[in-house]
């Protein structure tokens, strides 16, 4: 592992004075891109769309704290605490998808390339593909949701595992069972395999032809950010104060490798982003530094000096030449490449 | 209060068995004149009037830790509503987190304790247990649940004192005592009770162990109790509360007890915490709370720690005072607690 050297801080490349600070004025709980414009959803209440010329457009989307928020490029969908799913699309129209008749937390969201829409409240999932609608009771609180990169598939993460379900189909749903509570769940994108970031500070996997368990700890904090990397050759994970890479090229995955450990700083990455078409990622800290690293060899560039709080969003945009951040505190900034 | 607590959004815990009057208390705190706003964590959502603007829902899931340990249970359903509160931070003043009347208020507790992003922005305030002054006596006979809530209680409201005679309130309370002696103790009728005594108590506040002292001291029956050690019981003893009722029965619970531990000898900091350590990885599932002020030889600060079953957290506090004595004090409130066996090992633990 690579020591962090103090007196490397002063020699670091920077990019510092190329970034457009963005006076979004709110906490900053993600950011999305449609397009070339950066939407940055707030912890609560609204999203601000920034267009290529800067101009700030503020949009109310929920009448409380956003509680989650999924992107397919062409919109945003978000769930509130006050019951609400909305989609948001760059011109700032906002459509409410469905309401929760009891008005329950919208938890979780995914978004499907068909136009397919997933949320969950509480122990219910739904998904609403081509018009109909459908939901399913899981045996606890619903953690996360993603759609598989092909066909109508959707992972549902809870207590001691993950249901993969297919909403067309009657057959019935698949378990995957690990121990512990899943509060996240991706897909690699060549669809081999599914990993989840647990409330430990660990991740799970599974290898989907076989159910092959892999188990990825020793993490300090739990793990709220992953990214793949272009092409899904690693995963990028935040929760350690370097940003954790997990090979998964070959067809065992991670299994019985060490993962790669870049750009550590003395503090707990907070957000990781990887660069659509390059090995290049970006990565948010705890203490507000934004670094860009190159995942060959570790080399960074700095974007952000270190601020009052934690980065809580990282995008880049679909052709990989703007990257977007902002922060529990309410700064906020893109930069062009 | 330090910076780093007080900036931390206070969370209360209410329990109380079936019918002891929760809601009643709720709706109370939330009604009184106090500028206040309260965000109210309940179960059975919906189907009991509580009139609040802030109200979420809960589903009490409780899942096991992977740790190994079958009581490192944690409330995951609590973990993800205090994050999604956090967004909401600066809109409420504290949070009331309402148990059902058959919950164990251990995973609540523990989910204090293991969870960084709930320790970042949340405190735990108090466990604070409604009792029904009529039906308490029975139910510790015959529904564990209720003797837990006892047991693990910082502040007990002893409700519907109104229904019984002198004698049963006596009687209840000395059953309550018989179980933990250490908590603050309130007699209400419809759970009038000032809401000082029940909010913003720290009592899991490490620097405020301090100001838990005379209750700590006191163990509700008296010093006799604590150095001689020996359960006589049915012997009527002075009790040093101020209200006036003669000779209070002192009940021992065969099941839940307290132990308290003292020394004015120094401890050896090299023996205490590997046994303390040892002690609640032992028999964790039988503590259900443990508390203490240490004094360690060649030290000058006093230490000061707290434990829900098997976990622990623990800081020196600050230097003793030149005019304080310099002695350690220890609390376990539990099941089945082996005495002799903890006895013994913290007098291992005095140096010679």
């Amino acid at each position: 592992m690579k020591q962090f050297d103090p007196g490397e801080g002063a020699s670091i490349a920077s990019i510092t004075d190329k970034v457009r600070p963005l006076a979004v004025g709110m906490p900053v709980s993600s950011v999305h891109f449609l397009g070339e414009t950066a939407v940055f959803v707030g912890a609560e209440e609204k999203a601000a769309i920034v267009g290529a010329d800067g101009e700030i457009l503020l949009v109310d989307i929920h009448g409380g704290a956003v509680l989650c928020a999924a992107s397919d490029g062409a919109r945003i969908v978000t769930g509130g605490d006050d019951g609400k799913l909305v989609a948001l699309n760059a011109k700032g129209e906002v459509e409410v998808l469905a309401t929760d008749a009891k008005r329950r937390w919208i938890d979780n969201v995914a978004l499907h390339p068909d136009g397919a829409v997933a949320w969950s409240a509480g122990k219910v999932s739904y998904v609403r593909s081509k018009g109909e609608e459908k939901s399913f009771d899981m045996p606890s609180t619903v953690g996360g949701l993603a759609f598989a990169p092909k066909g109508l598939r959707l992972a549902v993460a809870h207590y001691n595992g993950v249901t993969l379900w297919f909403p067309n189909m009657a057959a019935k749903p698949e378990f995957l069972e690990w121990a512990g509570s899943h509060l996240s769940v991706t897909f690699s994108p060549d669809n081999k395999f599914l990993v989840t970031g647990m409330h430990e500070a660990a991740l799970h996997g599974w290898r989907l032809a076989d159910n092959r368990h892999m188990r990825m700890s020793g993490y300090p904090g739990r793990v709220r950010s992953m990214s793949w990397s272009a092409g899904g050759k690693g995963l990028a994970t935040s929760g350690a104060d370097t940003v954790i890479i997990w090979p998964f090229a070959s067809k065992d995955g991670p299994m019985g490798k060490e993962p790669a450990m870049l750009a550590p700083l003395q503090a707990r990455v907070s957000a990781v982003a990887c660069h659509p078409k390059h090995d290049i990622l970006a990565a948010g800290y705890s203490d507000g530094c934004v670094l860009m690293v190159r995942i060959e060899d570790g080399a960074e560039i700095l974007v952000r000096r270190r601020g009052n709080a934690a980065v809580s969003a990282l995008a880049w945009s679909p052709k990989g030449s703007l990257l977007a951040f902002g922060t529990e505190d309410g700064d906020a900034g893109m930069v062009e490449l | 209060m330090p910076e780093s607590s007080s900036s931390k959004i206070p969370v209360t815990v209410l329990t109380g068995y079936l019918g002891a009057g929760k809601t009643t208390l709720l709706n109370r705190i939330l009604s009184e004149n106090h500028g206040k706003k309260y965000a109210v964590i309940v179960n059975e959502f919906g189907e009991i009037g509580i009139d609040n603007d802030l109200i979420i829902g809960a589903d009490e899931e409780v899942f096991e830790m992977n740790n190994g340990c079958v009581c490192c249970t944690v409330r995951g359903d609590l973990v993800r509503i205090l994050d999604g509160l956090m967004k909401r931070k600066g809109k409420f003043d504290a949070i009331i987190v309402e148990t059902t009347g058959l919950a164990d208020p251990a995973p609540v507790a523990q989910t204090f304790f293991v969870d960084e992003d709930v320790q970042k922005n949340a405190r735990l305030d108090a466990v604070v247990t409604v009792a029904d002054a009529k039906w308490l006596s029975d139910r510790l006979k015959d529904a564990p649940e209720a003797k837990n809530q006892i047991a693990f209680a910082d502040v007990i409201v002893l409700n519907k004192t109104d229904l019984v005679s002198k004698a049963e309130l006596a009687e209840v309370e000395a059953r309550i005592r018989g179980i933990n002696p250490y908590a603050k103790l309130h007699r209400t009728e419809r759970c009038k009770v000032a809401l000082a005594d029940v909010l913003e108590r720290g009592a899991f506040d490490l620097d405020r162990i301090l100001e838990i002292e005379p209750e700590f001291l006191d163990a509700g029956d008296g010093h006799d109790h604590h150095h001689d050690h020996d359960h006589h019981h049915g012997h009527d003893h002075h009790h040093d509360h101020s209200h006036s009722h003669g000779g209070l029965k002192h009940y021992h619970d065969e099941e839940m007890q307290s132990l308290s531990l003292r020394t004015d000898k120094p401890l050896d900091a090299t023996k205490f915490m590997p046994w303390l350590q040892n002690l609640v990885a032992s028999e964790g599932q039988k503590i259900l709370r443990s508390k203490g002020i240490l004094a360690f030889s060649d030290d000058d600060d006093r230490y000061v720690f707290q434990g829900v079953h098997m976990m622990l957290e623990g800081d020196h506090q600050r230097k003793w005072k030149d005019d304080e004595r310099r002695e350690s004090r220890l609390v376990f409130i539990g099941r089945e607690l082996p005495e002799q066996m903890i006895r013994d090992g913290f007098e291992s633990c005095i140096t010679t």
